[in-house]
């Protein structure tokens, strides 16, 4: 076995086990942590594919950035599995039926595969000298360059729903203006009085 | 011998091994002395002797502590999820350890010389806030998990900045190599090194690595006036010298990349002196040195104070950036100093 193929089962096997273990975990912190550790089998793959740049934007993306919130929600939350799972044998068959069909679904997609001519030319940039990063950039930025952009605008307008979704302004809490704070001087605030003694102020 | 070590899969595990070791070993030998300094720089800040007992002017005193942390007793808290537990100390020091192996220390001299290098070490330092959450979590206990939570938005509101600097990099030099980097900087000496171009993000850099690394006046996790010592209060012993080994590690990881990325790596900063190993050591020794006065004479920022700075203010100061050099790159402005890779530098 080259080691490109042990790295390729070494992989694949961390995938289905945190994939595996992510569905069977007691305790949903374990859980996500087996997520992570698919993510990053995943990685591994995408590396072994040659697609560097991807690989390490879905470690960043996935792994750095979505994993985090995933793993703090849970945190807070204080979910329980294990009440959520009790119904669980009364769905199996639903459940199944579900499966069945999307495996049906994909086996229907794959049988009709049809790829126009001239498409693996964009679909696989790893072309001798050219960068990977770079090829990207140049299917991106030309061929796709209205897909991109408006994934990028999806992706905008979920962003600012999030914010203000959640924005709340409260007027009765007293806040901290960082700039006035700093152009204040001792002369306009700090009055000297002399005091009468016996009088006071 | 030379085939062996460069055709069989057992010489290449062997000769790769070796590599590690090489790097892994003197950069351990080195943090110990490391450690030292930054104690005996705080010291002489506030007037005082700092660690001089244990061998000549105290240099061995990181050992002699090495020994007391690994002789002592573990204690693991009743409710903590002990493997979560040990396995985040060890996460933090081998994800430190990791992206050295794409640190370039002389022309050639690196581990793997992969074309996304300065992306892998940003995958791996936004690994790093797992070792934070995992221990705050496994320890069951409120002040390491309030010190967590802290701890892990700090890491991630830093690397957003961090993250917008590097693509003015690389925008300038046209790759993600960090040997095609410090080569695209080479030239006049000094004043073609990126930190003249780039300059105020140098200064946005230096601090967002400060924060990034829970380095003093951002270490906010380890606030002992307010949260004990974060997310480390519950652990003792081997465990926590082990996260005390990742966070050293990841603050010379951080010099070593201030030194590549704006400050030229190997290269000499005067045209007619040698380039070498040396440079790259000497500069990432000033580094450090700058990181441990940041420590002895600035005081720790408050949590919103930091916050701020770093949503407010460093986030929309990178993007500004990124945009600028961009504009810059793209129309061969000064004449292409932000478009390294049209000049041919």
């Amino acid at each position: 076995m080259t080691v490109a193929g042990f790295a390729f089962y070494v992989f694949a096997l961390t995938v289905l086990v945190g994939g595996l273990f992510t569905v069977v975990s007691r305790n949903p912190v374990h859980a996500v942590l087996w997520l992570i550790t698919a993510f990053i089998g995943a990685t591994g793959l995408f590396v072994l594919l040659g697609a560097e740049f991807i690989a390490m934007l879905l470690m960043i993306v996935y792994v750095g950035a979505v994993a985090v919130l995933f793993l703090f929600v849970v945190m807070m939350l204080d979910v329980d599995f294990a009440e959520l799972r009790a119904g669980m044998a009364k769905y199996l068959p639903i459940a199944l039926l579900i499966g069945v069909i999307l495996l049906v679904e994909l086996g229907m997609i794959l049988g009709t595969w049809v790829t126009a001519d001239g498409v693996e030319m964009l679909a696989a940039p790893v072309a001798g000298e050219v960068q990977n990063t770079a090829a990207l950039g140049m299917v991106i930025y030309t061929d796709y360059i209205l897909l991109f952009q408006l994934a990028g605008l999806v992706l905008l307008v979920a962003m600012i729903g999030a914010i203000v979704l959640t924005m709340r302004h409260r007027r009765d809490i007293k806040r901290q203006n960082v700039v006035e704070q700093m152009h204040r001087d001792p002369k306009a605030a700090i009055r000297m009085i002399d005091v009468k003694p016996g009088q006071g102020l | 011998m030379y085939e062996f070590f460069t055709t069989t899969n057992l010489g290449i595990a062997l000769l790769i091994t070796g590599q590690v070791l090489l790097i892994v070993v003197p950069l351990l030998v080195a943090l110990a002395f490391l450690l030292w300094a930054d104690r005996k720089v705080w010291a002489a800040v506030q007037l005082r002797k700092g660690p001089n007992v244990v061998g000549a002017f105290g240099l061995l005193q990181s050992f002699a502590d090495f020994i007391k942390y690994v002789v002592k007793e573990i204690v693991v808290p009743a409710g903590a999820d002990k493997f979560v537990f040990f396995l985040a100390p060890l996460l933090s020091l081998v994800l430190a350890l990791v992206a050295w192996a794409v640190i370039p220390f002389n022309e050639g001299w690196v581990l793997a010389d992969i074309n996304v290098a300065i992306l892998f070490i940003f995958a791996v330092s936004s690994l790093e806030v797992y070792g934070v959450i995992m221990g705050g979590w496994a320890s069951n206990s409120k002040y390491p998990f309030l010190g967590s939570l802290r701890s892990a938005a700090q890491m991630i509101s830093y690397e957003v900045s961090i993250g917008l600097i590097i693509i003015g990099v690389i925008i300038s030099t046209g790759s993600m190599n960090l040997t095609a980097i410090v080569n695209a900087q080479a030239g006049a000496g000094l004043l073609s090194w990126y930190w003249l171009p780039h300059f105020p993000m140098v200064f946005l850099f230096i601090i967002s690595a400060m924060a990034e690394t829970n380095r003093p006046p951002f270490d906010l996790p380890e606030a002992e006036s307010e949260l004990v010592a974060g997310y480390q209060v519950e652990y003792s012993s081997t465990p926590f010298l082990l996260y005390m080994i990742g966070e050293y590690v990841a603050i010379t990881l951080m010099t070593a990349l201030i030194t590549l990325l704006f400050f030229g790596g190997w290269l000499s900063p005067i045209p007619g002196l040698a380039d070498g190993i040396h440079w790259m050591f000497l500069k990432m020794g000033f580094f450090w040195f700058l990181f441990m006065m940041t420590k002895a004479v600035v005081p720790r920022y408050r949590y919103d104070q930091l916050m701020r700075i770093g949503w407010k203010v460093f986030l929309p100061l990178s993007l500004a950036w990124v945009v600028l050099v961009a504009f810059f790159a793209q129309y061969g402005a000064f004449w292409g100093t932000y478009a390294r890779w049209t000049t041919g530098g």
